[in-house]
């Protein structure tokens, strides 16, 4: 389903590696989620993994259904299958949330060869999915991400989600910044998405998000590398004693 | 360049047309003034304060170029609207391609015709606000314009004008070299919306005299045609007087050069005004803005919104200036030039200036030039939006502010979709 095997990718601007030969993968419908220090690598792995400018890929791959990602525009990376939901969602002033909303639907849509949605179509799924995320009207409207909260946007990151169906989403931090209640709300979003084939990786520093979006598999990332895979009890040791002792037992 | 060859200049630029033999005895002085301000100003120079960004060179030339006479099969620009329509071809009214001269709370008659007879608010117009607008920055081509002018139309709106005014500019002659000057008079508590679409000549030179009384609303609204190599030069001189409405906005796609001038003295209290503008050059192309609004009354805002998007070694300049006189108390002046610049070859040039007398006021001003944000373009290709259009989605917000300063919602949309067209068909 989606895989990452052997990944070494480096800042294009300086000299300096951050993933080090990173290795993961993720069955249909599984939920996984990594941990780990500030500076291990976790956003640079999701930016690499979505085709963001400024990294050089050193060497590996990034798979999904087979398919080397790392050869594909973001946008191909996007219609393959494949979800990032940013940590900082990007304001973009004077495109309406709606129009970007549609435009972004019917590309992936065109390059896989289905028929767009027509205004009418596109309205009555987007209503029903907002409804639920307890997006308004006035949201939706507004041009992107330009004055909402925090929460909007992340809520707004998930209806992004919900709206494009992939096959595999990355959550990045999606829960910081958040209060207890938006993090409910976007975990239920989460959730809701989950039908047994969608796969999903949640990079999060809290184990609190993960009594919400419950994963099969955690991982433990340390200096752009996977140093330790394991249960739901993995993020109980980590929140308990830090990564401190992990990293000690694993060197 | 020397005085002397600076005056030569100056006679050779009146010497390239031939001013309108007959004429009302107002109308002959009003042009023999302005003969004589060609010739005391001189003509635009590049050492001239308000010529360094751009070379007059062209516009001086003694012949207009060859300019290939674009066709289009498209629909042209505010063609859905309801409209009195007055058609040029290479700056010559041309009665068979327009309607009847005439319309509710409308006096209109064209220039030619005004020029003849006697109408004491057409005269106190008539190259009185050009003269006006002379100092403190000379306009020597509107003073052309004025000595030479035969051509225009001459409105006055007496009440609520329901239906536009479109002014057409076609082009037959690869060559014409056009001077049309127009004389509007908004009385008070009157409205009226002027349009005006086209090339108009291989060279034009437009002077457009705009009087709005206490009270009274003029909305205009211009596209400026889409062939390639044109040059022109438009001036707008404008008096506001108290309470009125005033809001002028310019598309420009192409000309290899444009010089767009706006001169507003805003002179009642309580008076809003807006002048904007969205360029799109590619290549070789110039387009510049120069701004000149005085408040010399209290209360007043005024608004100068300009965005330039430029690739190919495409050159935006604006020149904006707001003048605030001490008497203009509690004035909200707002001015803002943005240029998005596609590559590395393209320039913008941008001058803002403010010059306030008054202590209670309000004005800021605020010019950037830079790329399209490389965050925003990964954001939307994250979802799937192709490279190309996700760049036509940047290009489209960055200009919609501009957009937004007009007022009526259908004639922006129609300025939307021209926009979009443009950008796809020039994206690469």
């Amino acid at each position: 389903m989606f895989e990452i095997k052997n990944l070494k990718a480096s800042l294009a601007d300086e000299d300096k590696q951050i993933l080090k030969g990173m290795n993961l993968k993720i069955g249909a419908g599984e939920v996984h989620a990594i941990m780990g220090p500030n500076g291990s690598g976790k956003s640079t792995m999701s930016y690499v993994a979505s085709g963001k400018g400024g990294y050089v890929v050193d060497e590996g791959e990034v798979l999904l259904d087979g398919a080397n990602l790392l050869d594909m525009e973001p946008d191909e990376r996007a219609a393959a299958g494949l979800f990032l939901a940013f940590q900082y969602p990007v304001e973009i002033p004077g495109v309406g949330n709606m129009t970007f909303l549609r435009t972004a639907v019917n590309a992936q849509r065109k390059m896989r060869g289905e028929d767009e949605l027509n205004a009418a179509q596109f309205l009555k799924i987007v209503r029903e999915k907002a409804k639920a995320l307890k997006i308004d009207a006035d949201m939706l409207k507004r041009p992107v991400n330009v004055g909402f909260s925090g929460g909007e946007k992340k809520r707004n990151e998930i209806l992004q989600m919900a709206m494009l169906e992939p096959k595999v989403c990355i959550l990045d931090e999606t829960d910081s910044g958040l209060d207890v209640d938006a993090m409910k709300l976007v975990a239920e979003g989460v959730n809701a998405l989950r039908d047994g084939k969608r796969s999903f990786l949640v990079i999060t520093h809290y184990q609190r998000l993960l009594d919400h979006i419950v994963p099969d598999v955690v991982h433990i990332m340390a200096d752009g590398k996977i140093i330790k895979s394991g249960g739901p009890e993995l993020a109980l040791e980590v929140e308990n004693n830090g990564y401190e002792g992990l990293m000690n037992e694993v060197v | 360049m020397g005085e002397v060859k600076r005056e030569n200049l100056a006679e050779a630029l009146l010497a390239r047309h031939s001013a309108p033999r007959s004429g009302a005895g107002w109308a002959l002085s009003a042009r023999r003034a302005a003969r004589d301000r060609v010739l005391a100003l001189g003509a635009a120079g590049r050492r001239d304060e308000y010529w360094r960004y751009t070379n007059p060179a062209a516009l001086n030339g003694a012949e207009a170029p060859d300019v290939e006479v674009l066709q289009l099969d498209e629909t042209p620009v505010f063609d859905g609207v309801e409209k009195l329509l007055i058609t040029f071809v290479d700056g010559v009214y041309r009665p068979d391609l327009s309607d009847d001269l005439q319309g509710e709370n409308l006096e209109i008659m064209t220039l030619e015709e005004a020029l003849e007879v006697d109408i004491h608010w057409a005269s106190d117009l008539f190259g009185v606000f050009e003269a006006r607008g002379q100092n403190p920055v000379p306009r020597p081509f509107a003073a052309l314009n004025t000595a030479m002018a035969g051509q225009g139309v001459v409105i006055r709106a007496n009440g609520k004008v329901t239906k536009p005014v479109a002014l057409r500019y076609c082009r037959e002659n690869r060559q014409s070299d056009v001077l049309l000057h127009h004389v509007i008079r908004v009385e008070s508590g009157a409205e009226l919306t002027v349009l005006e679409n086209g090339a108009g000549g291989a060279r034009l030179n437009t002077v457009m005299e705009v009087d709005v009384a206490d009270g009274g609303s003029f909305h205009h609204l211009r596209a400026q045609g889409r062939d390639h190599t044109r040059l022109a030069i438009t001036h707008i001189f404008a008096r506001l007087g108290a309470e009125a409405r005033f809001k002028s906005f310019t598309l420009t796609v192409n000309g290899q050069l444009t010089r767009n001038e706006v001169v507003l003295d805003i002179d009642g209290d309580d008076t809003k005004a807006s002048v904007a503008g969205a360029c799109l050059g590619d290549g070789d192309f110039l387009h510049d803005d120069t701004i000149f609004v005085t408040h010399d009354a209290r209360d007043c805002e005024s608004r100068q919104v300009f965005k330039k998007v430029l690739k190919n070694g495409a050159t935006g300049v604006f020149q904006g200036k707001i003048l605030v006189k001490a008497d203009a108390q509690k004035t909200d002046g707002y001015q803002i030039s943005q240029g998005l610049l596609l590559d590395d070859d393209s320039n913008f040039l941008a001058k803002p200036e403010l010059e306030i007398y008054a202590d209670d006021v309000a004005c800021s001003h605020g010019s950037t030039c830079g790329a399209v944000d490389e965050n925003s373009l990964f954001y939307l290709m994250s979802r799937g939006v192709p490279r190309k259009q996700a760049q036509n989605m940047m290009i489209l917000a960055f200009l919609d502010e501009a957009i937004a300063e007009i007022e009526n919602e259908e004639l922006a949309e129609d300025i939307r979709t021209r926009l979009s067209g443009w950008a796809e068909r020039h994206s690469a």
